[in-house]
């Protein structure tokens, strides 16, 4: 009876080793075929970006069923990167490209808040932005120092490479280093968690994903919003951006020009981002793409 | 203090530390099961995750995460039953197996974010395999490997030796009497070492999230990449997308590592029960 | 068709050869492992410096600074508070398992400890997040994220590591041994301490140091309960960065010599890991000769 088993057992494995090589060379024949059939797009980086590339491919793919949409993490860091080597058809990055990593192709696909978050125990309702930068460089360390009471503060930063960190270093911090003795989490939601569980914190995220766990405050008088942002009262935003190697062509541009279509930016708008069009006006990128995709149907 | 009395202390100590051991298991278990299981139905397991796992079910995570499995036993059990074949019947103790031993007793202490910045930088980037159940699944194996050597060759060391000596009394080759009398009689035990691998492989994170990445969409081709459930439950625990989706994932998972757990348990009990 | 004597002889060779190929699979991929990381990791350690880099505490590698010495420290003072907190309680749990409990209660007892190991490591992180984290912010102050909290939850982690090598020691102890220090007069605890455990002393050790060993590698329950912070932890309370979590932590994002510094990170992981397991076999080896 064992010898039965064994023998069984081998024929499965050869079963599913034959399958796997056969999905195998089935990939091969897919991507000679790109252009027929379904199609597929990858994007990769940012993961502030992440969970709206996912929302805006779940919806297009909705739209479209024939094509196939993965979104990868790894940072803004990595989704240049990737774009650069042609990895991804499309990297995304949470802040502006350095200098050294231009050359690329930009399209801002909408404006995000970053928005100071505290406990919604903590009275605090404003800092300047000089205290801010007290509290990050590791000057400031009670809360006692802002009026509040006897207690340390629970300082929680990204890590180094996140696109949050990146700008916030560029707008808050400006030339100062953030405090190596701060919490360092390694995602926009997991900074939210922890200041939701601790009263003694102060972190930063994403504008579009505070909620009521935690209590946006206002820097310099000004109180995080997508008004306060298209007013540009507050000045702590930064861009989304797509980044593909050349100027994109065929399904990447088709899909970028859905992310950029008022139906895209709709999607964006009701997640808690700022729209880019109001900022800068509708992309001719799309206008050109819109008049030959019009002609065809013609 | 009397001896009497240092035994009484002692025993105290040794039963309040077994047993605080074991609460601690218990709890574990019921704070998973308690928070998780009401969340868990037919229909959580069978949709796939929507709006990044806040909706929907795991059914794309759990086909990832048996995809990964497949794959790596596929390449771990013939190098790790070959591997104790080879310790057992085809040489004598000496240099080689001690270096061989050793190297498995290496592998196994390689921490498992060792072996994902491996995968990671082997198959993902050098190779170009990038994020997919291959990478994810030829990494993984390596982590199981030991696991299966080691099970693989106590079963086959307990195979009692007069079988041997009766296959070469009848003439048998060693090869004949590899497939024929051992590897039969020992299958239990090996496979009681696969089904506790699969335990370990199913729980893993480290590896998976550098070498499977981290798509939610279900795999289909082995370049495909994916979200294993431990994966999955690290990324909604973690960003707080959705504790009750959290909790169910942990109470899916948590669950098929006892029912293997228990499974393998009953496997070698049985098995130990036939030899003797 | 008969095979004759001569075939099946040089069959047998081929499939020994095959075998003994196989058999090398452990050690090429162990090989393989550091060879990769080393040609990753390497180069930057050169360009940095060794000194700069393990004797540095500074980490800031978007503006160049690439030292590691905050996270060996934590690293370490996390092993040794896990097996602090892991140690004794496993040994515990093992005496009572060997010399205490009755068959009956050892045939449950062993089997769900054995259950702690199969538990995933982010359920433990989790755990320690939701239950651990709030107690020691709220009764011992800090952030809660901690060097304390890494240490009981790693304790516990090594628990299974811990147990099930000094049970396997425990039993191996002849029981000649046992009957001997009984019929001197000793007690059941006596002979345990005096002559028992003496017996299984290497054998513990090994157990120890394994337990050590998977502290020092565990990376996703730490990521989620250290609080990741770059500076030498002054108390047990506050938050600390291990080698794992810096690279499991940083490792998505970074690019150029970024990554290589990860990579080189894991070069000194892998000999702390390395070491750890040589000192464990030469422990087990020292009782073998016995």
């Amino acid at each position: 009876m064992a010898a039965r088993l064994v023998k069984g057992a081998l024929t499965f494995v050869c079963l599913i080793a034959l399958a796997v090589g056969a999905q195998g060379c089935r990939k091969k024949k897919k991507s000679q075929k790109t252009g027929r059939g379904y199609t597929s797009i990858i994007i990769a980086g940012s993961t502030s970006v992440q969970p709206f590339a996912e929302k805006l491919a779940e919806m297009y793919m909705v739209k479209y069923p024939n094509v196939i949409i993965n979104v990868q993490g790894g940072g803004s860091t990595a989704g240049i990167r990737s774009a650069q080597m042609g990895i991804a058809n499309i990297g995304t990055s949470s802040r502006n490209l350095h200098p050294e990593e231009k050359g690329l192709f930009e399209i801002p696909i909408a404006y995000d808040g970053i928005a100071v978050i505290v406990n919604p125990k903590n009275p605090l309702k404003n800092l300047s932005s000089e205290t801010l930068r007290a509290i990050y460089a590791g000057r400031i360390l009670n809360w006692k120092q802002l009026g509040g009471v006897d207690h340390r503060i629970t300082t929680i930063t990204r890590e180094e490479g996140s696109g949050t960190r990146g700008a916030f270093e560029e707008l808050v911090m400006e030339k100062t280093e953030i405090d190596p003795g701060c919490i360092v989490e390694d995602s926009n939601g997991s900074v939210r968690e922890l200041v939701s569980t601790d009263p003694y914190s102060i972190g930063y995220i994403s504008l579009g994903l505070v909620n009521k766990q935690v209590k946006a405050i206002a820097i310099d008088g000004v109180f995080p919003s997508v008004q306060t942002i298209k007013e540009r009262r507050y000045r702590f935003y930064r861009p989304f951006l797509f980044l593909t190697k050349k100027k994109p062509v065929g399904l990447t541009l088709h899909f970028i020009c859905y992310v950029l279509s008022p139906e895209g930016q709709r999607i964006l708008a009701k997640e808690g981002l700022i729209p880019v069009t109001i900022i800068h006006g509708e992309s001719t990128l799309c206008q050109q793409q819109r008049q030959t995709s019009g002609k065809k149907k013609k | 203090m009397t001896p009497k009395r240092a035994e009484h202390i002692a025993l105290g100590l040794m039963v309040s530390g077994a047993f605080l051991a074991l609460a601690i298991l218990l709890f574990i278990i019921a704070v998973i099961m308690i928070k998780g299981l009401p969340h868990v139905t037919l229909r959580f397991l069978l949709d796939n995750p929507m709006d990044m796992g806040r909706a929907g079910g795991i059914f794309s995570t759990i086909v990832s995460t048996i995809y990964l499995l497949v794959v790596s036993l596929i390449i771990a059990i013939p190098l790790g039953v070959g591997t104790a074949i080879y310790l057992t019947e085809y040489t004598v103790e000496g240099k080689v197996t001690k270096i061989i031993r050793f190297g498995t007793e290496c592998l196994a202490g390689v921490p498992s974010i060792i072996l994902g910045l491996f995968g990671f930088i082997l198959f993902v980037v050098k190779m170009g395999f990038s994020w997919c159940v291959l990478s994810g699944g030829i990494s993984l194996a390596i982590m199981i490997l030991p696991v299966i050597i080691r099970t693989s060759e106590e079963a086959i060391k307990a195979v009692p030796q007069s079988y041997r000596d009766v296959n070469e009394v009848l003439g048998g080759s060693k090869w004949q009497g590899v497939i024929r009398l051992v590897l039969p009689n020992a299958a239990p035990g090996i496979l009681t070492g696969i089904i506790l691998s699969v335990g370990r492989g199913i729980g893993e994170t480290a590896v998976v999230i550098f070498t499977l990445g981290t798509s939610l969409r279900t795999p289909f081709s082995i370049f495909d990449s994916g979200r294993s459930m431990a994966v999955h439950f690290y990324i909604l625990a973690q960003e707080g997308i959705s504790m009750k989706n959290a909790y169910a994932t942990a109470a899916v998972l948590v669950f098929s590592i006892l029912i293997i757990n228990i499974f393998s348990y009953y496997m070698m009990h049985r098995f130990v029960k036939g030899r003797t | 068709m008969p095979a004759t004597a001569a075939d099946i002889r040089k069959k047998e060779k081929i499939i020994q050869r095959v075998f003994l190929i196989i058999a090398f699979s452990s050690l090429f991929s162990l090989f393989l492992i550091a060879l990769f990381i080393f040609i990753e990791g390497f180069p930057m350690i050169m360009k940095v410096g060794l000194k700069d880099f393990l004797l540095s505490t500074r980490w800031s590698p978007t503006r160049g600074h690439y030292g590691i010495f905050a996270m060996i420290v934590s690293s370490f003072w996390v092993t040794i508070g896990a097996l602090l907190f892991g140690g004794p309680l496993g040994l515990m749990c093992s005496i009572f398992l060997v010399e205490f409990a009755s068959a009956r209660w050892r045939a449950i007892i062993k089997p769900a400890l054995e259950l702690l190991a199969g538990i995933p490591s982010v359920v433990y992180g989790f755990l320690g997040v939701v239950y651990l984290v709030p107690l020691v912010r709220d009764y011992l102050g800090g952030p809660g994220l901690s060097l304390l909290t890494s240490c009981i939850i790693l304790g516990i982690m090594i628990l299974p590591t811990v147990i099930s090598i000094s049970v396997d020691a425990l039993v191996a102890v002849p029981n000649s041994y046992r009957e001997a220090a009984f019929s001197l007069g000793g007690t059941r605890w006596q002979t345990t301490y005096m002559v028992t455990v003496h017996a299984a002393k290497s054998g513990i050790i090994t157990a120890l140091v394994l337990g050590m060993g998977r502290a020092v590698g565990e990376t996703m329950a730490v990521i989620m309960i250290s609080g990741n912070a770059l500076k030498i932890p002054t108390s047990i309370l506050d938050p600390i960065r291990t080698m794992t979590s810096n690279i499991a932590l940083e490792m998505g994002y970074a690019s150029g010599m970024h990554r290589q510094a990860l990579f080189a990170t894991g070069i000194v992981l892998f000999f702390f890991v390395m070491a750890l397991n040589t000192i464990a076999t030469l422990f087990a080896r020292r009782k073998a000769i016995k």
